[in-house]
C-alpha cells in the first residue's frame, strides 16, 4: 500500500519555522513506522533527521508523536494508524524537549532530571558473598518500575510540564519509585527531598497522559500516587509535614 | 572545528562491556566513554532469556560443566582456558551485577531465579540444567540499566552521540581515536594510553536479524582498516527462533520453559536431530534443523522455500507462565504478529543474531594480531573474539562473555597505565576523517545509499547464511566487492553541521560492506563444517586441517592466518546431543 509521511521538520541553523514536507512511501501494513522512515532515508531525502535504533521497542530511541500521540516508531506498525479512509501518517517531534533537528530532540534536561533522583542502587545492609535474599512477593513490586526505557514519551504526552517546566516529570519519578520500592535498597529516606517537593511527586496532577502513552504500559500514575501515600505516611509517623509548596 | 582531549584511557561503546569496563578503569584512572548513541540505548538491553552462572540454585552446577558445555558448543573451537575464565568469573559477576542492583527473577527462597537453556548440561553432556539466571524476559535490559545506573553514580565521563571513525596507530601502538561529534558535526580526537573497543555486533549485514540498526561492526571494521587481522569472521549464529519476516527474537528461553517447534504436520521434528536434548540443542545445529525441514516442504507454507517458516509452540505451558516469565515474548507477539501465545503457535524462522568471530583479544581484552600484543588496544564483547564461543555461541553465554571480558578488560586497563605515557598529538590527528567527509560532498553524480544495502544484506542472507557453498560464496564476494565500489558514487546530500545523521550512515555503511567482505572471505577460505559455519560441499569437520582459528587482513590485498586453538583440557570429540 502507499502511505503519505507527513513529517514535521525543522533544522534551527538554517530555518525560522517548522514546516511539513510529505513522503510517499510504499509499504506493507505490517511494516513499522521506523521502516517507511528509513525507506525515506536511504531512498529518497538523506537529510530527514531522526534517531532510531533496535526497531523492536526495547531501546526507546525512537519516541516520536505519531499522528499527534507518542509513541515508538518501531512498535507502531501502518495499519495502526491508516485506514481505508487515510493513509497519511503526521510525524513530529516529542514536546517539552527542544528540537535539535526534524525528529531528534534535545535530551540535556531530561537526563539531568534522571541523574538527580539517584537513580541507582544504595543498598540498605552489606552484601554478602552471595547474593541479597528478596522474595518473589518483593521482586514483584518493582517489576513495573524496572520495565522503564528512559523512552521520554511521558514526558512529551505530561501536560503539567507546559506550565510547571521545573517539574521532574513522570520518567525521573518512575526511577526514583524503581528504588523507593526495592526491598534491597535504603529506599525513600535516600531520595525524599527530591520526591517530597513542589517539582517531585506533588508537582504531578493525576492527568494520566503518562500512562497511556507509556510503550512498556507502566502504570505511572499509580505508582506514582501509591508512593505519595508512602510519602505522607512517612512524614505523619514522625510528626512531619510533607512539602507541597502550598 | 576540531577538539582534542586527553585521558588515560577511552572506552568505544557504552553497552555491557563498555560500561562495565568503564566502571573498573574510572576507579583507578581518567576515563571516557565514546558512544554513538544513549548508553541506555545500546543492544545489550535487547538480550532477553538469561545469563549463565553455575550458581547452582537448584541444582548441582559447577563451573566446570559449564566450561565444557561452552568448549562442546563452540565445537572446539574455543580456546579452553579462555571458557574456564568465563565460568568460573560468571559466578562473581553474577553476584557483583546483583549487588549493583540489579533485578533478578527470584525462587521462593529468595534466591536469583534459573531456567534451562540450550547446550548447557550437568556432568558434560547427561542432561539439561537450570544454568541461567534470569530477570523475567528482560534480563539483557536489566544489566544495561544497572551498569548505566552505576556509571551515573560514579561520574563516569560520556560523550554521547559520538561516533569513531578512525583509530591513531604509532607504530604497534593505539594512541587515539578520532571521532565525529552526531550534535555539532565537529571532530574531536581523543589521544589516550588505553583505546578500548566495545561497539557490539553487525547483524546488519544480513535481510533477516535481530539485531539494532546500529550494529554495523564498527570496531572490528576501523582495526581491519587500521591494517589489523579480525579473527574467526566466518563464524556467525542464526538463531533458530526469529519472528518470521521481522526477525525480531524470540527468546531461547521458550524452549527453556518447555516450548516446543513443530512442522506443517505438528511433528515436534527436534526429536529426529538431537535425540537428548531435543528443542534445547545449541543453535547451530537447530537452525539447520529448521533449514533442513524447509526444504523438505515441512515448512507451514510447505514450498520447500528457505524463507518459509515453523511454528514455536507454547501454549502447553498455560498463560500464567507464559504472562510471568516471557512478558516481553507475549508483547512481542501481539504487536508484531496480532497473536497471544497462549493461544496460538508462534511462526518463527533462523535470525542472523550474533557474531562468534570478531577482533581478536587474550583474556583480559588486549587485542593481538596472532603473534603479539598491539600496545594500548582493547576490546570486549560481542566486537571481540577471545575466544569463548568458536564455532558456535551457546545462549546466555553472550550476556556473560560482555560483562565477564568487560570488566577484566577495564581491570586490566587501570593497571596498565599506571605504568605508561601519555602519547603525544594534536589536531592533526583529525586530518584523516575531515579529508573523508569533505571527499563525499565535492562529487557530481549522486545514488542512494538505500539499494547498495538491500543487495548487501539479501546476498548475505541467501549466499553467505545457514548453509554455504563454494560457488556461491564466490559470487557474493563478487557483489560485495562491486557493492564497495559502488560507495564511491555515493555523495552526501547534507551540508548542515549539526545532528548530520546521513555522516554517520554512511560511514556505517562501509563498515557494514568491509564486515560482509570478511565474512564471505572467511568463510569461503574454510573448508570443513564446524558450528555455526555449514557448508554442503564440505559436510563434516575436519580436524587435522581446520582446527585453528583464521585472521584477515582486509586492508589492502586480503590476506588470510591462522593461530591455534588451545584445547589443553579436553580432547576435540564427534559433536552429538
Amino acid at each position: 500500500m502507499n502511505v503519505t509521511l507527513a513529517v514535521e521538520r525543522f533544522n534551527p541553523e538554517t530555518d525560522k519555522e517548522p514546516y511539513i514536507v510529505e513522503y510517499d512511501v510504499e509499504v506493507d501494513e505490517n511494516d513499522r513506522v521506523i521502516d517507511a522512515l528509513l525507506y525515506v532515508s536511504e531512498n529518497q531525502d538523506s537529510t530527514l533527521g531522526f534517531r532510531k535504533s533496535c526497531a523492536h521497542g526495547v531501546c526507546g530511541s525512537d519516541a516520536m508523536r505519531i499522528n499527534g500521540v507518542e509513541k515508538l516508531a518501531c512498535k507502531t506498525l501502518i495499519h495502526d494508524v491508516t485506514d481505508e479512509q487515510n493513509s497519511k501518517i503526521t510525524v513530529e517531534p516529542l514536546r517539552h524537549y527542544g528540537v535539535e533537528r526534524d525528529l531528534i530532540v534535545n535530551h540535556d534536561v531530561f537526563m539531568e532530571k534522571y541523574s538527580k533522583v539517584r537513580p541507582y542502587f544504595i543498598p540498605a545492609s552489606p552484601a554478602g558473598s552471595e547474593e541479597y535474599i528478596q522474595s518473589p512477593e518483593d521482586r514483584l513490586r518493582i517489576d513495573e518500575a524496572t520495565k522503564c526505557i528512559n523512552c521520554g514519551a511521558c514526558y512529551s504526552a505530561c501536560p503539567i510540564l507546559e506550565t510547571n517546566p521545573n517539574f521532574l516529570g513522570p520518567q525521573a519519578l518512575v526511577q526514583a519509585i524503581r528504588f523507593v520500592n526495592d526491598s534491597r535498597d535504603k529506599g525513600l529516606e535516600a531520595r525524599l527531598d527530591v520526591l517530597d517537593n513542589p517539582n517531585g511527586l506533588w508537582g504531578c496532577q493525576q492527568k494520566f497522559e503518562c500512562t497511556k502513552v507509556c510503550p512498556r504500559d507502566i502504570k505511572i500514575t499509580k505508582l506514582i500516587n501509591q508512593t505519595k501515600r508512602t510519602v505522607e505516611k512517612y512524614r505523619k509517623e514522625r510528626g512531619e509535614k510533607v512539602n507541597k509548596g502550598e | 572545528m576540531v577538539h582534542v582531549h586527553k585521558f588515560d584511557t577511552v572506552i568505544v561503546g557504552g553497552g555491557g562491556a563498555g560500561l562495565y569496563a568503564a566502571l573498573e578503569a574510572s576507579k583507578k584512572c581518567k576515563t571516557a566513554v565514546v558512544s554513538k548513541l544513549y548508553p541506555q540505548r545500546s543492544h545489550t538491553g535487547a538480550a532477553q532469556g538469561g545469563i549463565a552462572a553455575a550458581l547452582g540454585n537448584l541444582e548441582e552446577d559447577h563451573p566446570d560443566w559449564h566450561a565444557y558445555d561452552t568448549v562442546k558448543g563452540g565445537d572446539y573451537l574455543t580456546d579452553q582456558k579462555a571458557a574456564q575464565v568465563l565460568a568460573e568469573d560468571a559466578v562473581k559477576v553474577v553476584y557483583d551485577l546483583e549487588h549493583r542492583g540489579l533485578a533478578f527473577s527470584r525462587l521462593e527462597n529468595g534466591k536469583i531465579a534459573q531456567r534451562r537453556f540450550g547446550g548447557h548440561t550437568n556432568n558434560f553432556g547427561k542432561g539439561p540444567v537450570r544454568r541461567a539466571c534470569y530477570a523475567a524476559d528482560r534480563t539483557g535490559h536489566m544489566i544495561l540499566q544497572t551498569l548505566f545506573q552505576q556509571c551515573v553514580e560514579n561520574n563516569v565521563e560520556f560523550f554521547n552521540e559520538f561516533f569513531a571513525m578512525d583509530i591513531i596507530m604509532d607504530g604497534n601502538r593505539a594512541k587515539g581515536v578520532s571521532c565525529y561529534e552526531i550534535r555539532t558535526g565537529d571532530v574531536h580526537v581523543f589521544y589516550a594510553k588505553a583505546i578500548m573497543f566495545a561497539t557490539g555486533g553487525y547483524g546488519r549485514v544480513f535481510m533477516v536479524t535481530s539485531n539494532a540498526l546500529s550494529g554495523t561492526g564498527d570496531g572490528p571494521a576501523l582495526v581491519a582498516k587500521a591494517g589489523l587481522p579480525i579473527q574467526d569472521m566466518e563464524f556467525y549464529q542464526f538463531h533458530p527462533t526469529g519472528i518470521y519476516r521481522m526477525g525480531v527474537l524470540i527468546t531461547e528461553g521458550v524452549r527453556g520453559e518447555g516450548g516446543i517447534l513443530k512442522n506443517r504436520h505438528g511433528t515436534p521434528f527436534m526429536e529426529e536431530y538431537a535425540p537428548t536434548l531435543l528443542d534445547l540443542a545449541p543453535r547451530d545445529m537447530v537452525s539447520r534443523a529448521i533449514s533442513e525441514e524447509l526444504l523438505k516442504g515441512n515448512g507451514i507454507r510447505g514450498d520447500k522455500k528457505i524463507n518459509d517458516y515453523v511454528h514455536l509452540d507454547a501454549r502447553h505451558l498455560g498463560r500464567k507462565l507464559i504472562e510471568s516469565r516471557l512478558p516481553d515474548i507475549c508483547e512481542f507477539c501481539e504487536t508484531y504478529l496480532g497473536i497471544d501465545p497462549s493461544e496460538h503457535p508462534i511462526p518463527v524462522q533462523p535470525t542472523a543474531h550474533y557474531a562468534m568471530g570478531g577482533i581478536p583479544t587474550d583474556i583480559d581484552g588486549r587485542v593481538h594480531d596472532g603473534k603479539r600484543v598491539i600496545e594500548g588496544l582493547y576490546a570486549a564483547g560481542e566486537c571481540a573474539c577471545v575466544s569463548v564461543h568458536g564455532a558456535n555461541r551457546l545462549g546466555t553465554n553472550s550476556l556473560l562473555e560482555l560483562v565477564v571480558f568487560g570488566r577484566r578488560t577495564g581491570k586490566h586497563i587501570a593497571d596498565y597505565v599506571q605504568g605508561v605515557d601519555s602519547p603525544s598529538g594534536d589536531a592533526s590527528g583529525a586530518d584523516t576523517v575531515i579529508s573523508r567527509i569533505s571527499s563525499l560532498r565535492n562529487k557530481k553524480t549522486s545514488k542512494p545509499i538505500g539499494p547498495i544495502l538491500q543487495k548487501m544484506k539479501q546476498t548475505m542472507m541467501e549466499q553467505v547464511g545457514v548453509y554455504r557453498t563454494e560457488s556461491e560464496m564466490e559470487q557474493a564476494i563478487q557483489t560485495v566487492k562491486s557493492l564497495r565500489d559502488e560507495m564511491g558514487g555515493v555523495v552526501l546530500q547534507d551540508s548542515s553541521s549539526n545532528f548530520n545523521t546521513e555522516v554517520q550512515s554512511y560511514f556505517e555503511a562501509e563498515n557494514l560492506l568491509l564486515v560482509a567482505h570478511s565474512i564471505a572471505v572467511s568463510a569461503k577460505n574454510r573448508q570443513e563444517s564446524r558450528g555455526a559455519h555449514a557448508r554442503s560441499d564440505f559436510p563434516e569437520r575436519n580436524d587435522d586441517e581446520w582446527l585453528k582459528h583464521s585472521l584477515v587482513r582486509m586492508k589492502g590485498e586480503i590476506d588470510i592466518s591462522y593461530s591455534s586453538v588451545d584445547v589443553s583440557r579436553w580432547e576435540p570429540k564427534p559433536r552429538t546431543y
